[in-house]
């Protein structure tokens, strides 16, 4: 369990907001899209903070102009993957840039499993910290 | 103004035998003024805003800067003959009347690139604010813009991190970051600062800050808060999956004490340092080397600068300091809020922001910006908007600013009646819920007031937060504002 004041994990965009509908998700696709960014799907059951790389459900939609499109993947890949984190991710390819710029959640698992802080204790009052899964 | 008037006495004078004879010319006699001059593409062009001391030609006044800014001294030497000494003297080439002033003028200033040594802001400003802001003959002085050539761009390094690959490591997109400086500033011990960081961190910020004046006081000293922060730091990231950070703040007496706190916060697993502009200008580009080295993020707190950039007539303008900081490599710079409680008119303040963040900055009188300036890739600074703002300001400050900015509340975190959690759940709700309706479509702008009040209606510390600030205001005249309305034109 998350014990932050939302009770989740609060990677992403809109972790503080209510969940955000269909119809919502595809009004932020749509203002990717205009701005020319190329939208992406990844999901993962390890949303470690400096797990970086998650899986991802098929290549950047470079090509996809339309929300409906991207939403259909996105219906595809929560199907597949109903217990995961599913997240939303926009890429700008502009010079000086080249890199994502939207990122937003747009499944979760029913449980989230919070992270345990282990530390180890060394001399001189030093703790080395390690981030941990919870166990479910 | 009559730029290219020739009457004589008053242009450079030639015959070389007299040029050069024992005594005292005036500054344009002697070559530092020449209104026909084009500026190379590798020259650096300043542009001073002069107060000539009663009875002093402006034109001999824009002279005598580029004089006392380049080669010049009181009298005629003939060691100038020694040296291919032309080349060597800035030129002032044009000078304007400030609109609205009347005892004001512009002065345009070239320096050929040979004047420079690479890489260092030190050199720099040595030339460019050295003797001259000294200097007699001028009551007032400011530079209030540089124009930096490409090929001298090239020779410093820049931000170590940038905000691009600073947002890649905090895996954080499409929203301004979000922080506080720990409050009150001074007086906390270790283990009471770092309950603030925790609080706040979890509460849904994801930076803290040291602010500007805790180094190592008897109250708090430096190793003590660096462990206590970091503890708060690890544990809320443990309570929200995300990376979180705290300015540690490594500004100290001497070089080898920052180095020495540098390394601890490294040791630490520390994802960011702060240093004061204070500090000067070698040890910031020292510090910007290490934390290239150590994949650090370099936050630099401002301190002291409105000594110096505040009063329109005399001082150099933050944009120019700003200038110097992106090329001197720093990742985090505070660059005024518009809204808050510091100094800042909302135009002059976006120039600043473009400086920090484009990667080629246009001319914009309305915004300050006199030149084009090409970065050349160099890394792009997140600026930071701190001061005196509240969640109740959050479309303004959106819409003024744009994403790439860290916003700061300290106080409208801290001071939230149930407490820092909560001020921080207030501003992270606001902040979400206006990305979120601008991304929509909507006019935040107008529609602002009426998106946070229905965000309002599922955060309960949102509405406590509007209710304690939400009129709230700082509305006091800016001293630093630009000459022009967007409808003036100046040449170039």
């Amino acid at each position: 369990m998350m014990n932050n004041p939302t009770g989740r994990l609060t990677q992403g965009q809109f972790s503080f907001l209510p969940d955000l509908t269909d119809t919502e998700i595809s009004l932020q696709i749509e203002y990717g899209l205009g701005r020319g960014y190329a939208w992406s799907i990844e999901f993962t059951d390890d949303p470690h903070p400096r797990n970086t790389y998650w899986e991802m459900f098929g290549m950047p939609m470079f090509d996809l102009k339309d929300a409906a499109g991207v939403m259909m993947e996105l219906q595809n890949c929560r199907k597949a993957f109903p217990q995961h984190f599913v997240r939303l991710m926009a890429f700008d390819s502009t010079r000086g840039v080249e890199s994502i710029v939207m990122s937003l959640i747009v499944n979760r698992p029913e449980v989230e499993p919070g992270f345990v802080l282990a530390r180890q204790e060394g001399s001189a009052r030093r703790v080395r910290y390690t981030l941990r899964r919870e166990e479910r | 103004m009559a730029t290219g008037t020739k009457r004589s006495g008053e242009s450079a004078i030639t015959d070389v035998r007299h040029r050069y004879r024992a005594g005292v010319l005036k500054y344009r006699q002697m070559g530092y003024w020449d209104g026909d001059y084009a500026p190379k593409d590798t020259d650096v062009i300043c542009l001073f805003r002069i107060t000539p001391q009663d009875g002093v030609d402006p034109i001999e006044a824009a002279a005598a800067v580029a004089g006392e800014s380049s080669t010049a001294t009181w009298t005629v030497v003939w060691t100038d003959r020694l040296s291919a000494c032309d080349s060597y003297r800035a030129k002032a080439f044009k000078i304007e009347p400030v609109p609205n002033s009347a005892s004001q003028y512009f002065a345009w200033v070239a320096y050929d690139i040979i004047l420079f040594e690479e890489g260092s802001i030190a050199n720099m400003t040595a030339s460019l604010i050295g003797n001259v802001f000294s200097f007699k003959p001028l009551k007032a002085v400011r530079l209030e813009d540089i124009r930096i050539p490409v090929a001298y761009v090239k020779t410093f390094k820049g931000p170590p991190t940038g905000l691009i690959v600073e947002r890649e490591r905090l895996d954080k997109f499409g929203r301004p970051l979000l922080g506080a400086t720990t409050k009150p500033k001074l007086g906390l011990s270790g283990r009471n600062y770092g309950r603030v960081i925790y609080e706040g961190l979890k509460g849904g910020l994801d930076f803290m800050k040291d602010d500007e004046n805790i180094n190592s006081q008897p109250f708090m000293h430096w190793r003590d808060r660096f462990l206590y922060v970091m503890e708060a730091v690890n544990k809320a990231s443990a309570a929200t999956g995300e990376v979180k950070g705290s300015y540690l703040n490594v500004t100290a007496a001497t070089v080898e004490d920052m180095y020495e706190r540098a390394e601890f916060a490294r040791e630490l697993g520390s994802i960011v340092i702060m240093v004061d502009l204070v500090v000067g200008w070698s040890t910031i580009q020292s510090m910007s080397n290490w934390a290239r080295r150590n994949d650090m993020i370099l936050h630099m707190h401002r301190a002291g600068h409105g000594t110096y950039t505040r009063q329109k007539n005399h001082g150099v303008s933050f944009r120019v300091i700003a200038k110097w900081l992106r090329l001197a490599g720093v990742d985090h710079l505070h660059a005024g809020t518009a809204v808050g409680k510091l100094e800042g008119d909302p135009a002059t303040v976006q120039g600043y922001y473009n400086v920090c963040r484009d990667s080629f900055t246009r001319r914009d009188l309305s915004r300050g910006l006199f030149f084009d300036q090409d970065w050349c890739d160099l890394r792009k600074v997140m600026p930071v908007a701190s001061g005196g703002i509240h969640a109740g300001q959050m479309h303004q400050l959106l819409d003024l600013f744009g994403d790439d900015v860290v916003l700061q509340f300290g106080g409208g975190t801290i001071g939230h009646p149930a407490g820092i959690q909560a001020g921080a759940v207030a501003n992270r709700v606001a902040l979400e819920a206006m990305v979120k309706a601008r991304n929509e479509g909507r006019d935040i702008k107008v529609e602002g007031p009426e998106i946070l009040r229905k965000a309002a209606q599922f955060c309960g510390p949102l509405k406590q937060a509007l209710d304690t600030w939400g009129e709230v205001t700082f509305d006091y005249t800016s001293t630093d504002t630009s000459d022009y309305t967007v409808s003036v034109a100046v040449s170039n």
